[in-house]
Parts: C-alpha cells; sequence; structure tokens
C-alpha cells in the first residue's frame, strides 16, 4: 500500500467523507430530477406511480411562468448590455488613475455588492419614483414601469460585479503593449480595438455571462423592482409559496441539463485550446484521427448533446402516461371498493354472532361476497366439475376466485351444463360428473 | 548638415516631482549612427529613451529629430520605433501579424502586409515562421521578430531599450553582431540602452555614459575605455583599480599622487590643472599592471599576493598593498607560472597607463 494514505491512516476516511460530501451536494439534484418524472401530484419519489412527462408540458402551459420567462430574459439581455460596458469602462478607469484615489474609488464602486439586495431594490424604487415626481411623469411612465426599474436595480451591483471580472484581467494585462502600439503608429482607438479589446475577449465573455445569471437569478431587488410584474424568478417563489408541484422538478431538470450541456462544451473547448496551446494536438491520437478529432471538437460534442437532447424530448413528449394512470386509478377504486367491503363483511360477522341460528343462505351465481364466492362450495369441487361461470362478476377480484377459473381448460365438463345451476354446489353431486369420459 | 535621421537632445532636463531623473542631457546623435546610452539601472536612460520615443515630455528643453520639435507630436505621429526591454510583442497575434501590425494600423490591405511581413522574415532569417505564435519562439527568435516590426515602419530612428537583457550569454554575443549587422544593413540611427558595457562597446559608433541622471561623457567606445573623463566613468567602465590621495605635484598633463602605496604618475584627465592638495583618484587597469622585474619603472608598488584565481585565458592576482586591493590580470601565454600566496610582488605601470581623476562624482559606485 502506498506510505502516504498508511502514514495519514485517511484513505477510507477521504473515500468516505468525498461519497458524504458528494451526496450532500447533488442528492438534492438527483432527487428533484426523479421527481420531475414521478406522476404523483406531489414532488415525491415514493410511492412511485407512473413515469410521466406531463410536468413538463404543465410547465410550459403556465402562462404566468412563462411570462416571466420571457421578461427575465429581456431584462437579462438588457442588463448585459448595459452593466458589461460600464464594468469595462470602470475598470479601466480605475487602472489609469493614481494608486490613492484607485483605493478610494474602488471601494466607492464596489459598495452596490455589498449592501443588501433588498435596500437596492426599495432604494430604487424610491430614487426613481422621486425622479419621476421631478420630471413630472405619470404612474404610467417609464420610472413607474417594473422592467426599467428592475433593469436599473440590477444594473447597479451587476456592473460592479462586471468591473471585478474586468479588473482581475487587466491587472494581468501588459501595458507596455498598448504602448509599443501606439508607438508602432497606432492611434489610441486603434490600440484599444486592436490590443486591449482582444485582450479583454474572455473577460467580457464571463462577465457577459456572470451579468445574465445574476440578472436571471437575482430575487431580493427584483421582487421590491418588479413592482406588480413577475420575471421568472418572482414567479416561482409566488408558485411555491401556493404549494408545489412536480412541474418546477420539470424546470429544475432543464436547467440542469441546459447547465450540464453548457458545461460539457466549455469543458472540450478549454482541452482543445490547451492541447492546442501546448503543441501536443500533433501527437495525439484522438487528433490525428479525422472522426474522433471531429468528435472531440466544442461544436461536435454541441451537436451531439443537443441531438440526444432533441431525441429526449421528442421521446418524452410522445410518452403517453394515461393508461397507466388510469390503470393506477382503477387499482386505487378496487383498493378502496374492498376496503368498503371489508367494512361490510365485519359489519355483518357482526351481526351473525348476534344470531348464530340464522344460516347463511345460499348464495345465488351473482355472488354478493366480498370474498368472491371463495367461500362457496362449489370452490371446493374438484377440478372437472365444470362451475356455472357467472357472466357478470362484481367481484372486486377480476373473478379470480371464481371457482371456474380453476378448471384446467382441457378437462370440458361431460355434461351439459345449465347455463344458470340453481345448486350452490355446483353440480360437484351429480353423479353423471363422476362418469368416466366415455 | 543635419539629415533627417539626426536626432538633439537640447537641454533636455526630465523631473517627476522633486526627483531629477535627466539632468540637462545636451548631445547631438547623427544620424545613421549607433548610439549607445550606458549606465547602471536608474540613471535615467530609459526615460531618455521614452522621452525621444514621446512617452514622456520633457519638463525643460527640447527633442529634435530630423531637426523638427518633438513637442506636441504624439508617439504614433513621430518617427521613431521602439524596441521594449520585454519585447512586447503581441500574444494573441501570429507571428506575421505582429510584423505587419504597423501596416495595419496605417491601412495597408492584407495581401501586401503578408508580402511586407514575408520580406521582412527572410530579412531577420526567420523564413516560413509568419503562421506561428510568438511564444512558440525562442528567446532570439522572439527578439528577431520584434526588430522585424519595428523595421516594418521604416522608422528614421530605432529606439533599443535593453533589448538583449533577457537573453543567456552565447545568446547575447550572437544577437550583438546581428544588431550590427542589422542595422549596417538598413542604415537606420540606433539608439540603445544598456547597462551591459560589453554590449555597448562592442557595437556602438559612441557611447553616453550616465550616472543619476547626468551624462559623464560621450565619446567612442575606446576613448571611453582609454581616457575616462570622470571618475564614475573610469569605474564603471570596464575593471579598473583604484588607489586615492592627494596631489604632490601636476605638469605638462601628467599629476604626481601621494597614494598610500607611494608617489604615482598617471595622467592628469582631459588636460585638467590639478594644484598641489587635490583630492584625486588613479585609476590603472589591472591588464596595465606588470610584475616588475627591474628597477627602472617611474611607479612601482610593493605589495603581497593574497590570492590568483585563474580564468582560461587570463589570471588575476588580488595584491594587498596596505589596506587598499589591487587587481592585476595577466594573459595565460603559457610563459609565465602562477604565482603562490604570500608571496612579496613588485607591480609597475607606465605613467601613460594611469588616468588621475578628481574625486566628485565618485557616488555610489563599487570599483
Amino acid at each position: 500500500m502506498s506510505g502516504s494514505s498508511k502514514s495519514t491512516g485517511g484513505g477510507l476516511f477521504a473515500i468516505g467523507y468525498s461519497l458524504l460530501f458528494f451526496a450532500f451536494l447533488f442528492g438534492p439534484l438527483i432527487i428533484m430530477t426523479i421527481t420531475a418524472f414521478n406522476s404523483s401530484s406531489f414532488p415525491r419519489i415514493t410511492p412511485w406511480e407512473c413515469f410521466t412527462t406531463d410536468w413538463f408540458g404543465a410547465l410550459i402551459r403556465d402562462q404566468r411562468l412563462m411570462s416571466g420567462l420571457s421578461t427575465s430574459v429581456g431584462i437579462g439581455i438588457g442588463v448585459v448590455a448595459i452593466s458589461v460596458p460600464l464594468g469595462l469602462a470602470g475598470a479601466l478607469a480605475l487602472s489609469e488613475v493614481s494608486p490613492r484615489l484607485r483605493t478610494a474609488l474602488y471601494s466607492v464602486l464596489i459598495i452596490p455588492i455589498l449592501v443588501p439586495g433588498v435596500v437596492l431594490g426599495i432604494s430604487t424604487i424610491v430614487f426613481w419614483g422621486s425622479v419621476g415626481r421631478l420630471f413630472g411623469g405619470d404612474h404610467g411612465g417609464i420610472f413607474y414601469n417594473g422592467t426599467f426599474l428592475t433593469l436599473a436595480g440590477q444594473v447597479t451591483f451587476i456592473a460592479a460585479y462586471a468591473m471585478l471580472v474586468f479588473i482581475a484581467r487587466l491587472q494581468r494585462f501588459d501595458p507596455t503593449l498598448t504602448e509599443a502600439a501606439l508607438d508602432l503608429g497606432a492611434t489610441p482607438g486603434q490600440a484599444f480595438r486592436k490590443i486591449l479589446m482582444p485582450f479583454l475577449g474572455p473577460a467580457i465573455g464571463s462577465a457577459a455571462f456572470m451579468a445574465l445569471l445574476a440578472s436571471f437569478e437575482n430575487y431580493n431587488t427584483t421582487v421590491f423592482t418588479i413592482l406588480s410584474g413577475n420575471t421568472f424568478t418572482t414567479a416561482l417563489a409566488s408558485k411555491v409559496r401556493l404549494g408545489t408541484d412536480p412541474s418546477l422538478s420539470a424546470l429544475a431538470v432543464i436547467i440542469i441539463a441546459v447547465t450540464l450541456i453548457g458545461a460539457m462544451i466549455n469543458e472540450a473547448h478549454n482541452r482543445r485550446q490547451e492541447l492546442l496551446r501546448t503543441g501536443r494536438a500533433s501527437r495525439s491520437r484522438l487528433y490525428t484521427n479525422p472522426v474522433t478529432r471531429w468528435l472531440t471538437h466544442p461544436a461536435g460534442i454541441g451537436i451531439i448533446l443537443l441531438g440526444c437532447a432533441a431525441a429526449l424530448v421528442y421521446a418524452g413528449s410522445e410518452h403517453d402516461s394515461r393508461a397507466c394512470r388510469a390503470d393506477l386509478i382503477e387499482q386505487k377504486r378496487a383498493v378502496q371498493e374492498r376496503l368498503l367491503q371489508e367494512q361490510r363483511q365485519r359489519i355483518e360477522e357482526q351481526k351473525r354472532l348476534q344470531q348464530p341460528s340464522a344460516t347463511t343462505p345460499p348464495q345465488p351465481s351473482n355472488n354478493p361476497s366480498p370474498f368472491g364466492g371463495a367461500f362457496s362450495p362449489g370452490g371446493l369441487a374438484p377440478g372437472a366439475a365444470p362451475a356455472p361461470a357467472p357472466s357478470t362478476n362484481p367481484s372486486p377480484f377480476g373473478g379470480a376466485f371464481n371457482p371456474s377459473a380453476l378448471a384446467p381448460e382441457a378437462a370440458p365438463a361431460p355434461t351439459p351444463v345449465p347455463s344458470a345451476n340453481p345448486s350452490p354446489f355446483g353440480n360437484a353431486f351429480n353423479p353423471g360428473s363422476l362418469q368416466p369420459k366415455p | 548638415m543635419t539629415s533627417n535621421k539626426d536626432v538633439v537632445l537640447d537641454h533636455v532636463s526630465i523631473r517627476f516631482g522633486a526627483y531629477t531623473a535627466v539632468d540637462n542631457a545636451f548631445l547631438t546623435i547623427k544620424g545613421g549612427e549607433f548610439f549607445s546610452f550606458l549606465g547602471p539601472s536608474g540613471c535615467g536612460k530609459t526615460t531618455l529613451l521614452r522621452c525621444v520615443s514621446g512617452f514622456v515630455d520633457p519638463t525643460e528643453g527640447r527633442v529634435l529629430i530630423g531637426g523638427k520639435d518633438m513637442r506636441d507630436v504624439s508617439p504614433n505621429k513621430r518617427p521613431t520605433a521602439l524596441i521594449f526591454q520585454n519585447l512586447a510583442l503581441f500574444p494573441l497575434m501570429s507571428v506575421a501579424e505582429n510584423i505587419a501590425f504597423p501596416l495595419e494600423v496605417r491601412g495597408v490591405g492584407r495581401k501586401e502586409r503578408r508580402k511586407r511581413a514575408d520580406e521582412l522574415l527572410d530579412m531577420i532569417a526567420l523564413p516560413g515562421t509568419g503562421d506561428k505564435k510568438v511564444h512558440e519562439l525562442s528567446g532570439g527568435q522572439r527578439q528577431r521578430v520584434a526588430i522585424a516590426r519595428a523595421l516594418a515602419v521604416e522608422p528614421d530612428i530605432l529606439l533599443l531599450d535593453e533589448p538583449l537583457s533577457a537573453l543567456d550569454l552565447k545568446l547575447r554575443q550572437h544577437m550583438r553582431t546581428e544588431l550590427r549587422a542589422i542595422q549596417q544593413r538598413v542604415g537606420l540611427t540606433f539608439i540603445y540602452i544598456t547597462h551591459d558595457q560589453g554590449e555597448a562597446l562592442t557595437m556602438s559608433d559612441r557611447v553616453a555614459v550616465m550616472n543619476t541622471g547626468v551624462i559623464e561623457q560621450v565619446d567612442a567606445p575606446e576613448a571611453v575605455y582609454n581616457r575616462p573623463k570622470t571618475a564614475f566613468v573610469a569605474s564603471f567602465v570596464g575593471e579598473n583599480n583604484a588607489l586615492s590621495g592627494k596631489i604632490a605635484s601636476a605638469e605638462s598633463g601628467y599629476a604626481a599622487l601621494e597614494t598610500p602605496a607611494g608617489l604615482l604618475h598617471g595622467v592628469a584627465a582631459g588636460g585638467r590643472h590639478y594644484k598641489p592638495g587635490d583630492a584625486c583618484i588613479l585609476f590603472v587597469r589591472p591588464e596595465r599592471l606588470m610584475l616588475a622585474r627591474d628597477n627602472d619603472s617611474v611607479n612601482r608598488i610593493v605589495g603581497t599576493l593574497e590570492k590568483e584565481e585563474f580564468e582560461g585565458n587570463i589570471r588575476i592576482a588580488h595584491v594587498r598593498i596596505g589596506n587598499a586591493m589591487i587587481r592585476i590580470s595577466r594573459v595565460n601565454d603559457g610563459l609565465s607560472a602562477p604565482l603562490a600566496p604570500g608571496e612579496n610582488v613588485t607591480l609597475a605601470f607606465s605613467p601613460d597607463n594611469a588616468t588621475v581623476l578628481p574625486v566628485s562624482s565618485m557616488a555610489e559606485v563599487d570599483a
């Protein structure tokens, strides 16, 4: 065994801890995913009822959630469009000013991140409300528009996030590159576009992505600034408050799937870049074979994953769980009925105990007994004895206890059986039945 | 006669607050000259270079290029190209894109740019590397790409800020001859900044030695080495032995100095007139000292050999004379035997090989 795990004694413990940790991280997600496919109207795994994809349909049919989604997407795009340039400008300004001023400015610009979102939300309403009054706008004006206010409120702190991303990237920028560009004849504008912007490219991408996510998932600020409207998050929150159903799990499944696909494409992209950067691509077997090279290309992986997702969505939309659920309802009804019958039986038992002399009258072939004729003497008849098969058996056991069910099909009744045999003994004592077959 | 490749520093001073980076620099760099600024780090040579390229404005004085005052001319409008210490190649561009960048910002078409880049790559002996990324090149190759990029602008003056300092010794020596060859081929004015005297002496037509913002001497490499004008130049450029003392007598270009090692004679540098009693330093280079065999030399120093270092082509003997240590280097010519430590030796040198300089401006030098 390796010395390190022995000396620390943590091998098993470390594995156990890791497993627990992963269970802690991913357990809720896994359970949530499973509940999305259970037909139970409350999100749960047990009892498992039917595999269903109906909750996805229910989710899409939810008008409030879907209009919230489109509002959220609109606001998200607006926030990205405003806060990324604002954050970039702030970061550039900070990198240009003197160090002392920079510290002061930095603290000021970072405040919106530290202030609680609730405070930002309320102050946004108050601020723009007074601006609206200043300009004499009425309550239908833009300063009382939920989308505008949410945009304004979210940009205040998301621009600061974006600025942090840009500052981190700018710290790694070599300012002599700009000087070199100027020296080689570039105008300041050209130096910015051709040297600084390409360098900031990845940061612009991550800032935009982060801004979109931050805007999309924001609740504290938005719940105030959206006023009477709804974003996806606020719609979701109010839905949970009113009582949840598995369509939320279905939403979670969609979000998880989108995230996973994005992460896998990103990982493929990173690995490819790494391979190309280190120059190992030419030596890698994956890259010399055209098929695997295409398969490991981010676009290839994206196409494959999206194709899989589309196939799953199609299969899911074709899946019909109505039969299963109808069965289930039938079963439930049966269980109810059985319970009802048992109760009736018990009541009758009690009655019988009170009147022991009273014998049970011979049962008609339409057997109302909850035991489905199990106590019917005919049930004791040997298999060869054809029992009258009642055409309509009301038994909840579906005729399972019907004596005729026990009759082997190979043994037809030797004597013509009257269609309605009045004997409770099912012709068991009929002498003809003992006759050997001619 | 002025060419448009002349650079004139007309009493240039550059100050940052109370700190003076460059103090009253006045010199003319002729067109087509390989001119070096040599000095220890922090002496203001880089500031001076940035002033010529336009990133720093002179606090006083003027910079003239081709006879034109460069004040209010921004860096991208000046006929200069600067090669940065870290080369400042654009990491996101290919080699060819780097070289063609100056053409790109001047609106030259893509095909023409590529053609010019390939020509320049041929010139720096890196044909076919145009599509490589910068980080795929070795240090020396990057160096040459930086030069090619600077030459793509067709500048009148090429400014080089310690471009060889990041290279290893062998490559540095190779690049010295290469740079010199390129300069002679393109016929541009090269202004070269370095703290490495070897670079300055081997490549330059003229060298300006700078110390704490002041240009101490402007001369051809030989003159800077053989006839230093200040104590700083004497001790900074090359190895030198310094013996301080007071002037005993001075006449007809020579001075006699009373030192702990005895009365020594040397050239009064730059025809200076010393008075008896002036505090001075006598400099004599290790290779100009000889082991004395006879007693007819004017300058004789007697000391004890501490140790002798063997450096292959030469031996360096460390001789203790009172509190001072004197170094003497001897060519390993196969005739001279090594000296034994503790041996008493007598050193001699001709007065023409020694320089007597005033003490001032001797600060911050480890001789």
